[in-house]
């Protein structure tokens, strides 16, 4: 009786063993680590995020494909921050806190990463954000892969100077990017003894540019720099039109316009105007053909790839490069080890992060043809240091030392 | 160039702003008027004129294709606001809360079918040839004032549209019949006029005035799923300020929005321009709630 009942509790530990062995496929999923990826999957800024969703995927599918990073496959978790700052905080304290990520790629206006910066602070974690910014923020949880303003809107003014431009008029949509954009420009101009010929504001989505225009026209500059964003760009340039003001006659450098927001626009209308950017689709090298053709081998054949794309794909194999110097998946490793990596050869150039965490990166200047891409007219001689405090407009302000 | 150009250029421009603010808010003053129906709407009528605009353009590439988009946006629209009104509106009439609300549904439904049908990123609608050009000053106290055929041309289009309006209003029969159910419905009913054809032939108008607008808006601004937002909230303090549901008001207010806008515009930027420019109209509305032209009709007492 006693031996009989001592064989009850060994066929329970055998079932339990069995029942072990069958959820193996799932203990397999340890051998994943993984990554968010939080964009805008919905609402007005869905148009551009959705594109830098699918080049971070694609990157992540390749390593995938490569084998993965330290012998694990990559799992991406996509969250949509709904094109709303908010959402873009609570999926971020989503992503990290319950879904067990070990970083993510994304975020795009500055209002949502300024929501987001707390949330990776807090739960010390770190966000790869691809987008060009105004500066002024170095936060150690960030690695800010899109250009500082030294490396898109002065090399701008750089090469304006060196084309003779005199007098320059400042056009930008009423938020934070353009305010802080054209107080750097205004610093840079004046410091150089040229001429601000104007500064005018619109909101954003604004579509009456009449007086604005007057102002131009009253004010005769040789160049306008326009951080306008966004459909507003569509009413500037057909009122600039019908005022016998083509790019022909009067050149604009926009800072919002990629490849993507031209063919939107309708390439005639911004013909001949020039962009200025850390990338372009049309860039000659062998690393950018193979980006290009693999994006449009997966999203359509005549997709146009843009320059925050370009950075979100880098940002993943960025991240790769780090975590096996570092040997860890660990956020804190992973930063320290991403600062010292050598320079990485990518679809942009070389391009490697600084101490800063900024992005050490090459400024190209491209004008627009008939079909809505850049023909390169301009780059910066070498890769540009990133600073995101200027020294005339932020003097002695440093970034907090990690 | 000195103050004068800019100053004048900027009298030229507040008329042309008006002219766009007046072609966009007549539909709605026109619908408030007689049926004190609110219409959230409207905006994507302007849109569905752009849209229109373009579609013809495919069909009438060319110098012409801008006039022959005006009559197509115009019956389009007008077709779209008859539907509109037979199927919803007209349910709804007597309870204003509730047609706001669902002609808001509307407007919605109407932004997602046009990005569902031409997608999120807007289509390309141009000026022709031979509005694409400015006239200069060339000397005189006005040297380098500069005005853009485009807008001359809308400028034109605005005031042939209130010609039009005003001919029908005072002139015909339907004019007689709409201003004879305007001061007095139950009255109007009375007599056997058949007040329902009158409210569905003014709200068509109206429609179809917005769907006209459309076309011609699309020539300085944008055709994009969500255009119709960008005129709705000025063509809505137009038409309050004008005194609701007055031609004529809206028509004055047109013209005090936009030389108000354009002439502070001299001093200060756009931002604070829209600023100023609701303060004004709040201080207005204030001293003189009935708006610009008071309305007196039978309609408004309730």
């Amino acid at each position: 009786m006693v031996m009989r009942g001592m064989y009850k509790p060994v066929g329970l530990v055998a079932l339990l063993l069995a029942a072990t062995s069958l959820s193996a496929p799932v203990a397999q999923a340890a051998d994943a680590v993984k990554v968010g990826v939080l964009q805008s999957l919905t609402g007005t800024m869905a148009i551009s995020e959705v594109t830098v969703k699918n080049a971070e995927i694609l990157a992540i599918d390749e390593i995938n494909a490569g084998g993965g990073v330290l012998g694990k496959k990559i799992e991406p978790v996509v969250e949509d921050g709904a094109s709303d700052p908010a959402i873009f905080a609570q999926k971020a304290t989503k992503l990290v806190q319950d879904g067990g990520v070990v970083t993510v790629f994304g975020g795009w206006t500055s209002a949502s990463r300024k929501a987001m910066l707390p949330v990776f602070q807090k739960l010390k974690s770190l966000l790869w954000y691809p987008v060009q910014f105004e500066g002024n923020e170095c936060s150690p949880n960030i690695m800010y892969s899109g250009a500082q303003p030294n490396q898109q809107i002065l090399p701008a003014l750089q090469w304006a100077v060196e084309k003779g431009y005199k007098s320059y008029f400042l056009i930008g949509s009423d938020y934070v990017f353009p305010r802080t954009a054209n107080l750097i420009l205004k610093k840079h101009i004046e410091s150089s003894k040229l001429k601000v010929a104007g500064e005018e504001y619109v909101p954003l989505g604004g579509t009456d540019f009449s007086a604005v225009i007057a102002k131009v026209q009253a004010a005769k500059p040789d160049i306008i720099f326009s951080t306008l964003n966004g459909d507003s760009n569509v009413s500037f340039f057909k009122q600039m039109a019908a005022a016998g003001l083509p790019s022909a006659k009067l050149p604009v450098m926009s800072f919002s316009i990629g490849e993507q927001e031209a063919v939107a626009m309708g390439p005639s209308l911004v013909e001949g105007s020039f962009a200025a950017w850390n990338y372009f689709q049309s860039l000659d090298t062998p690393a950018n053909k193979k980006f290009v053709a693999a994006y449009q081998a997966k999203f359509g054949a005549g997709a146009a790839v843009t320059d925050p794309m370009v950075h979100g794909y880098v940002d993943v194999y960025a991240w790769k490069a780090a975590v096996e110097k570092a040997g860890s998946f660990d956020p804190e490793k992973v930063r320290a080890a991403a600062v010292t990596l050598d320079y990485l050869d990518t679809a942009m150039g070389k391009v490697k992060f600084a101490a800063n965490q900024s992005l050490v990166q090459t400024g190209y200047i491209g004008q627009l043809d008939p079909t809505g891409q850049f023909k390169i007219i301009w780059q910066s001689k070498g890769t540009i240091d990133p600073d995101p405090y200027d020294p005339l407009v932020f003097p002695g302000k440093k970034c907090p030392a990690s | 160039m000195g103050e004068w150009p800019l100053i004048a250029g900027q009298i030229f421009n507040g008329f042309s702003v008006a002219s766009l603010y007046v072609l966009a808010a007549l539909g709605l003053a026109l619908s408030f008027g007689l049926m004190r129906v609110i219409n959230m709407a409207h905006g994507e009528m302007l849109m569905l004129g752009g849209y229109l605009a373009y579609l013809t353009l495919q069909v009438v590439p060319g110098p012409l294709g801008i006039l022959a988009a005006m009559p197509v946006a115009f019956l389009g629209a007008a077709a779209v606001g008859a539907v509109l009104e037979a199927t919803l509106i007209k349910r709804l009439s007597a309870r204003p809360l509730d047609t706001l609300l669902a002609t808001w549904g509307v407007s919605l439904i109407l932004q997602q079918a046009a990005r569902n049908l031409f997608g999120a990123i807007g289509v390309d609608v141009r000026a022709p040839q031979w509005l694409n050009h400015a006239y200069t000053v060339p000397s005189g106290f006005l040297e380098g004032l500069t005005i853009p055929a485009t807008r001359l041309f809308i400028l034109a289009v605005a005031f042939a549209v209130m010609g039009a309006l005003s001919l029908l209003l005072a002139r015909t029969r339907i004019g007689l019949l709409v201003r004879a159910v305007n001061q007095d419905r139950g009255m109007a009913a009375a007599t056997g006029i058949n007040v329902r054809a009158v409210d569905l032939s003014v709200f068509c108008l109206g429609t179809g005035i917005a769907g006209l607008a459309g076309v011609v808006l699309a020539l300085l601004g944008p055709v994009t799923p969500n255009v119709g937002q960008s005129y709705v909230v000025p063509a809505f303090l137009v038409v309050v300020l004008g005194g609701l549901g007055s031609l004529k008001g809206t028509a004055i207010a047109s013209l005090i929005v936009g030389l108000f806008s354009a002439l502070v515009q001299i001093l200060v930027d756009v931002s604070l321009t829209q600023v100023l420019l609701l303060l004004f109209v709040i201080g207005f509305i204030q001293f003189r709630p009935q708006g610009v032209v008071a309305v007196r009709s039978r309609a408004l007492d309730a």
